[in-house]
C-alpha cells in the first residue's frame, strides 16, 4: 500500500513517558512516530494539569505538567520524532515477518518493528453531558468535535461550555451558522479571556446569544434534533436547534488497546521488569497503562521504564547487533546524535 | 479518626483517615470503586461522593471548578462533592459518605 507509514517504532501516547522514550530510543538510533489522541503533547500532564505544580520529578524540585512536557518536547527535538495529533490507533496485527500494522481512525496505517504502549489512563475521549437519551442523537445532530465545519453551515447551533472547546468553537462557527446560541451554568468562563471578550462582543452586537443555564431534555426524531431544553435561573426554556456541541471535558477510557490480545490485568497491560514487553514480543507497554508487581504510578517510574524498553526494542529492531550501553556526559557519539559534540 | 464510607453495591466500610489526606486518597487506597482518574487536580468528577447532612455542612463550599464538574455528572445531588476537595482533619472524624455510581472504575 502506498500510504503505509513504515518505521522503527509507534508509540501510542504523547504522555511525559511516551515522549521520554522518543529520547531513549533516539540514542539507540531508532526512529518514533508518536500518535496521541490529543491535539497536543504532554498527555494527562497537558490536559488535566498544565498548570498544576508536581514536585516529584528527579532535578526539578517543581515543575508544572505544561513546564514538563515543554522541557521534553526540547529534550527529544534531535531526534525529529513525527507526530500525529487527533488520532486513535484502532487495530493492531502482528505480521508474518514480525512486524506489526496499526490503523487510526484517521484511516492511516503504519508499520512498526516495535510498538510502544504509554497510552496511560486510556484514550482521551469526550464526557457524555447528563442528558437522557442523548445517545440517540449523537453524530448525527449532536457532535463532541467539530471534525468538518460544514456539517454546521445554515445550522441552528447550540454550544455548551465554558472553556476553550466551547468559545473557539462559538468563534468559528459563528460566521457560518444561521444561529448560535452558547449556554454555560455560570458567567465565568475558564476559556482564554481574549476569547471571552469577542464572544462578548458578538453578544452585543446581535450575533450570537448567551444563555446562563443547563441543558435538560432533547426533543427530536431520528437522531435530527429540533429543541433543546434549558434549565435557567429565569426559568425554562426551550430553544430550537439542529446542531448541539456540548464541551463536557474529557475522560478517560482503556479503548480499543483492550482488543489486541495482550495479556491484561484489571485494565492495564501486564508486563515483565526486565524489558517492560507485553504477552506480545515486539510490544512494550511503560507509564501508567502496564502493570507488574510493585508498580507505582509515577512519571519517574515510566521514564526508568522507557531506558529499559528502548535496550530491549533495539535488540528486536537490530537482532544480533551488540547494544553498547553508553553515557551521554562521555560518549562523543551520543552527543552528536543531541547535536552537542 | 475514622471516616465511614458505603459503596456503590451498598456496603459500608470503616476506613483509617489521615489527617491532611484527601478523603479520595483514603478511599482508593483501601480499594475500593473509585476511578479518580485525575488523580486529585479537580479535573475530572470521577471520585465524586454524597456527604450525609451533617457532614456535608461542615465542609467548606466547593469552587466554581467543582461545581461545574458536579454538574457534568449523571447522578449529582444537593449533597455532592468531589471527594478530592475534601481534605480530612480531626473535625471531619466519623465522616460518612456515599460513593456515587458515577464514581466507580469502567
Amino acid at each position: 500500500m502506498s500510504n503505509e507509514i513504515i518505521t522503527d517504532v509507534v508509540i501510542i501516547g504523547g504522555g511525559p513517558v511516551g515522549l521520554f522514550a522518543v529520547f531513549e530510543l533516539g540514542l539507540l538510533d531508532l526512529k518514533c512516530h508518536v500518535i496521541d489522541i490529543l491535539d497536543r503533547p504532554g498527555g494527562q500532564c497537558a490536559e488535566l494539569y498544565p498548570e498544576k505544580p508536581i514536585y516529584d520529578i528527579p532535578g526539578f524540585p517543581m515543575i508544572t505538567g505544561q513546564g514538563l512536557t515543554d522541557n521534553l518536547m526540547a529534550q527529544i527535538a534531535p531526534f525529529g520524532p513525527q507526530f500525529h495529533f487527533n488520532r486513535m490507533v484502532t487495530s493492531l496485527t502482528k505480521l508474518d515477518d514480525g512486524s506489526f500494522r496499526l490503523t487510526t481512525d484517521a484511516e492511516e496505517v503504519f508499520v512498526a518493528k516495535v510498538v510502544v504502549i504509554a497510552a496511560g489512563g486510556g484514550s482521551f475521549q469526550p464526557k457524555r453531558p447528563p442528558v437522557e437519551g442523548i445517545e440517540a442523537y449523537e453524530g448525527k445532530s449532536v457532535f463532541y468535535s467539530v471534525r468538518k465545519m460544514d456539517d454546521f453551515r445554515d445550522q441552528d447551533v447550540v454550544i455548551v461550555g465554558g472553556g476553550d472547546s466551547a468559545l473557539d468553537w462559538t468563534l468559528n462557527l459563528q460566521p457560518i451558522v444561521r444561529s448560535l446560541t452558547l449556554v454555560h451554568r455560570r458567567d465565568a468562563f475558564k476559556a482564554a479571556p481574549a476569547s471571552v471578550n469577542r464572544m462578548k462582543e458578538l453578544v452585543m452586537e446581535g450575533k450570537i446569544n448567551f444563555l446562563l443555564g443547563q441543558i435538560g431534555k432533547l426533543d427530536g426524531a431520528d437522531g435530527q434534533i429540533d429543541h433543546v431544553h434549558l434549565t435557567m435561573d429565569a426559568g425554562d426554556l426551550s430553544i430550537p436547534a439542529t446542531r448541539l456541541l456540548p464541551f463536557f471535558g474529557l475522560t478517560m477510557k482503556l479503548g480499543p488497546v483492550a482488543d489486541w490480545g495482550l495479556e491484561l490485568n484489571d485494565n492495564l497491560i501486564s508486563v515483565d521488569t526486565e524489558k517492560f514487553q507485553t504477552s506480545v514480543p515486539g510490544v512494550f507497554a511503560i507509564g501508567d497503562i502496564n502493570h507488574y508487581p510493585g508498580k507505582l504510578k509515577l512519571i519517574l517510574s515510566g521514564f526508568h521504564e522507557a531506558a529499559l524498553m528502548a535496550q530491549a526494542a533495539k535488540s528486536v529492531v537490530a537482532p544480533g547487533e551488540r547494544v553498547v550501553f553508553q553515557y551521554t556526559t562521555s560518549s562523543t557519539k551520543l552527543q552528536k546524535k543531541l547535536g552537542v559534540a | 479518626m475514622k471516616i465511614h464510607v458505603t459503596d456503590q453495591d451498598g456496603q459500608e466500610h470503616e476506613l483509617e483517615g489521615l489527617d491532611g489526606w484527601r478523603t479520595m486518597e483514603v478511599i482508593r487506597d483501601w480499594g475500593l470503586n473509585i476511578k479518580a482518574e485525575c488523580g486529585g487536580a479537580c479535573s475530572c468528577a470521577t471520585c465524586h461522593v454524597y456527604v450525609d447532612q451533617e457532614w456535608f455542612d461542615k465542609l467548606p463550599p466547593p469552587s466554581d471548578d467543582e461545581e461545574d464538574l458536579l454538574y457534568s455528572t449523571l447522578d449529582k445531588k444537593p449533597n455532592s462533592r468531589l471527594s478530592c476537595q475534601i481534605l480530612l482533619n480531626e473535625d471531619l472524624d466519623g465522616m460518612r459518605v456515599t460513593l456515587a455510581k458515577s464514581a466507580a472504575k469502567d
